[in-house]
């Protein structure tokens, strides 16, 4: 099976910055979010407050570079959603993978995401994410909402959507902390996040619409 | 390849420019300002350089004249209306002044309900419950002379006894049980084991002033009867307190007298709490400086700390007090419940007794029953406009219920309201079993009179003090637990003793009690917390068995191989 793979170039220096400067951030934000709901005390609830809110106008910023950096490369056509092969792939890990089948979509640096993470991508990056920065931005600036002229929201109402989103990233977090293992070898995912490389079953049989346009 | 470094380098750059940018307008004074940010002149707070330039102007007490060379106050006085009448030969106003204040008058002129509300009127504690028919004993603490009953005159401008506000030798003393007149011979008051002294009338008069923190504490330091038993923020502890006690009073520092906050208009003094609010308008200095400067926002601003620091955010919700106080009694211990119903056993000689606690304060007394001192007390909170409501005797109560003798008025809705520090004191004491309503008991008098602590019997107590007021009693009592608020607002800590944030916003807050706020920490929804909890568990148990099953069936294929 070794003879049979090659090294492909996945992650560009942007991507691999931004996926582990994200990561950190969601870490830090998870730690002292649920410090300020109460789950556990780590920095204090101050420090928990001051780190949280300064980490969270950061992620605005560094959202907003993601975003410009999707639309001026064309990398936004890896998200688009698809239900061609999903149910192979969703058949490969249910069945496949305890029976040592290959991946139905090998990765290719056209085509890196398979369906089903097309559409776990899309919502984090579409819905998942924005929605927290949503819910955080308005609930950071709850003193400001009279004269923002926000009507209509209550401090609790907020928090609470600004939970639930929270524990959203925690599930999508312990998911893909462990779907990152079911590559060739147990780091072979994680390496190339570093390095850029990833080792692919050759050939890639990639369908001509998985690729993004050149 | 090359342009893509390039936009990448141009990239990074802009990120960077863009988060100073954002840092800067949204959030950068959180970071630079965080509890390890070293405090300079800088980036002080401006609610304190505010209140600081605000008490800064040199000078403090002068006067245009020295009693002690006035002729009208050269002479010997055999009684203290002498000199009253001698102050009132060149104070023409005084008097009228002071008998349309509260210190005199012991009622509240403006509460609306035809003189009830007041110490002299018809509400109720649960310290020694009321005045009216006990007048000897608790007008030691009023400015007159002879408050002894229903036929004091309160029109006699001699009465005023001008000297035990404006006395600065502190050597003036008024009876305990005199009804508000000192000794003509020294005279021992056993209770106290203290033998009080006529006081040097001539002397005193030749060095009266304006009235520092002995003086208004003489009375309001030892209100329930004896010292630091009310009120919890006042104790004799605060005459010449440490900054520690209080930031403001603190004798070795700014050394306020207590009108520096409860300002004093022709004898009428700020800072009352009956049902109109103290201050009713927030008012700063520079927004009017002859409001009434009761309100710590006065000198401090709506937005004392440090710019864009969080806190300042919480000013429209919480009161100053309620992080700034973070315990009261913090040198002497406070009472905190007084249960009468347990009052009148005797030793076995057949003797009233005191039973000594373990903070040097009696736990039990014959007189007075069961009492728990505590020292160091986390305050209650509740909203609070400034007002308080009291019930009157007359009201009905449900015995079976709590009564709640008084009550800070306030509620999350109302802009004017604050969450505000309180001590309550509960207690149990009679009231008429036959009509569901408080009673007023005489407790002091002479051994022949139906006094409790003549004859000890609550029934004939009872009936002498409901009698006196011209009340009915049906002759039936029992005893019911009732609280009474205090607000909690003296003995400011030094800023590193502020409450800290998660004494609040956690599951065991102190604000646990307080509706109408949703508090971070404090209230997120438990349901919604659990499910969240559930999905990570279930997440996590998904995920190994998903891995277990891979371990597993790998072992089956090499084995197979």
């Amino acid at each position: 099976m070794s003879a049979n793979l090659q090294k492909v170039y996945l992650y560009s220096r942007y991507e691999r910055f931004w996926h582990w400067f994200q990561a950190l951030l969601i870490l830090l934000l998870l730690a002292t979010g649920l410090e300020i709901h109460g789950s556990f005390a780590l920095f204090g609830f101050e420090r928990a407050v001051q780190v949280h809110n300064f980490l969270g106008l950061t992620w605005l910023v560094a959202f907003a570079f993601f975003v410009f950096w999707l639309f001026t490369t064309g990398e936004w056509k890896q998200y688009v959603p698809t239900t061609k092969k999903m149910l192979e792939v969703v058949r490969y890990y249910l069945f496949g993978i305890f029976t040592g089948q290959p991946h139905p979509c090998p990765k290719s640096q056209d085509a890196k995401h398979n369906p089903l993470q097309r559409l776990t991508y899309l919502t984090l990056a579409a819905a998942l994410l924005p929605f927290q920065m949503a819910t955080g931005l308005l609930y950071y600036l709850y003193h400001s909402w009279k004269e923002l002229g926000l009507t209509g929201f209550s401090l609790g109402g907020v928090a609470v959507l600004h939970l639930i989103g929270g524990f959203a990233v925690l599930i999508f977090l312990i998911t893909h902390l462990y779907m990152t293992t079911t590559g060739h070898t147990v780091f072979t995912h994680i390496k190339a996040m570093f390095t850029g490389w990833e080792d692919v079953a050759r050939p890639s049989d990639a369908a001509e619409w998985e690729k993004r346009g050149k | 390849m090359a342009k893509g470094k390039r936009l990448w380098i141009f990239g990074a750059t802009t990120f960077a420019l863009a988060s100073v940018l954002l840092h800067v307008l949204l959030a950068a004074p959180i970071a630079a300002t965080g509890p390890a940010a070293k405090p300079s002149e800088a980036n002080k707070a401006p609610g304190r350089a505010l209140a600081q330039n605000a008490v800064m102007a040199p000078g403090g007490r002068w006067t245009t004249v020295d009693h002690s060379k006035l002729e009208a106050l050269q002479k010997p006085f055999a009684k203290p209306e002498e000199v009253t009448a001698a102050c009132l030969s060149c104070h023409a106003l005084a008097a009228n002044q002071i008998q349309h204040t509260i210190h005199w008058t012991w009622l509240c002129d403006n509460c609306g309900d035809g003189k009830n509300i007041g110490k002299g009127g018809k509400t109720l504690n649960n310290f020694c419950i009321a005045v009216p028919s006990n007048e000897p004993r608790c007008t030691s603490c009023h400015i007159g002379y002879g408050w002894k009953d229903k036929t004091f005159d309160f029109t006699d401008k001699n009465k005023i006894d001008c000297l035990v506000c404006h006395d600065t030798t502190h050597t003036y003393d008024k009876f305990p049980t005199g009804a508000g007149n000192p000794v003509s011979e020294p005279k021992l008051f056993p209770e106290d084991g203290k033998t009080y002294q006529p006081p040097d009338y001539t002397k005193i008069a030749g060095k009266v002033g304006l009235p520092d923190r002995y003086n208004c504490g003489y009375c309001h330091f030892y209100g329930g009867g004896g010292d630091a038993v009310k009120h919890g923020d006042l104790d004799s502890s605060m005459t010449n307190p440490k900054k520690s006690l209080d930031v403001h009073m603190d004798v070795e520092g700014l050394n306020f007298t207590c009108q520096r906050c409860h300002t004093t208009k022709e004898h009428q003094i700020a800072g009352r709490l009956y049902t109109t609010p103290a201050a009713p308008e927030r008012l700063s200095l520079t927004e009017a400086d002859l409001a009434a400067k009761i309100a710590c926002e006065s000198c401090h601003s709506a937005a004392p700390h440090k710019l864009n620091t969080k806190a300042n955010d919480h000013t429209s919700k919480v009161a100053c007090q309620t992080c700034h106080i973070p315990e009261f009694a913090r040198v002497l211990p406070t009472k905190m419940r007084w249960d009468w119903s347990t009052a009148g056993k005797k030793n076995p000689e057949g003797k009233p007794f005191k039973t000594a606690g373990p903070l040097g304060k009696p736990i039990y007394d014959t007189k007075k029953g069961d009492f728990t001192w505590v020292k160091n007390v986390i305050p209650e909170y509740r909203w609070f406009n400034g007002a308080i409501s009291s019930m009157l005797v007359t009201d009905k109560i449900d015995p079976n219920k709590l009564v709640t003798l008084n009550q800070p008025i306030g509620s999350a809705n109302d802009p004017q309201s604050r969450i505000m520090p309180f001590k309550r004191h509960t207690g149990k004491q009679p009231y008429d079993k036959g009509a569901n309503t408080m009673v007023i008991p005489k407790l002091f008098g002479p051994p022949e009179s139906d006094a409790y602590w003549a004859k000890y019997d609550w029934k004939k107590a009872i009936a002498a003090g409901m009698a006196y007021v011209e009340l009915p009693f049906s002759g039936e009592y029992g005893f019911v637990e009732t609280e009474y608020f205090m607000p909690t607002t003296h003995m400011v800590a030094p800023k590193e003793q502020v409450v800290r944030c998660e004494q609040c916003h956690s599951r065991d807050s102190r604000l646990k009690n307080v509706p109408g706020v949703y508090m971070p920490g404090r209230d997120a929804s438990p349901m919604v917390t659990g499910i969240g909890w559930v999905g990570v568990i279930g997440s996590l148990v998904g995920v190994g068995i998903h891995g277990a099953a891979r371990v597993v069936s790998r072992k089956k294929r090499e084995n197979k191989s």
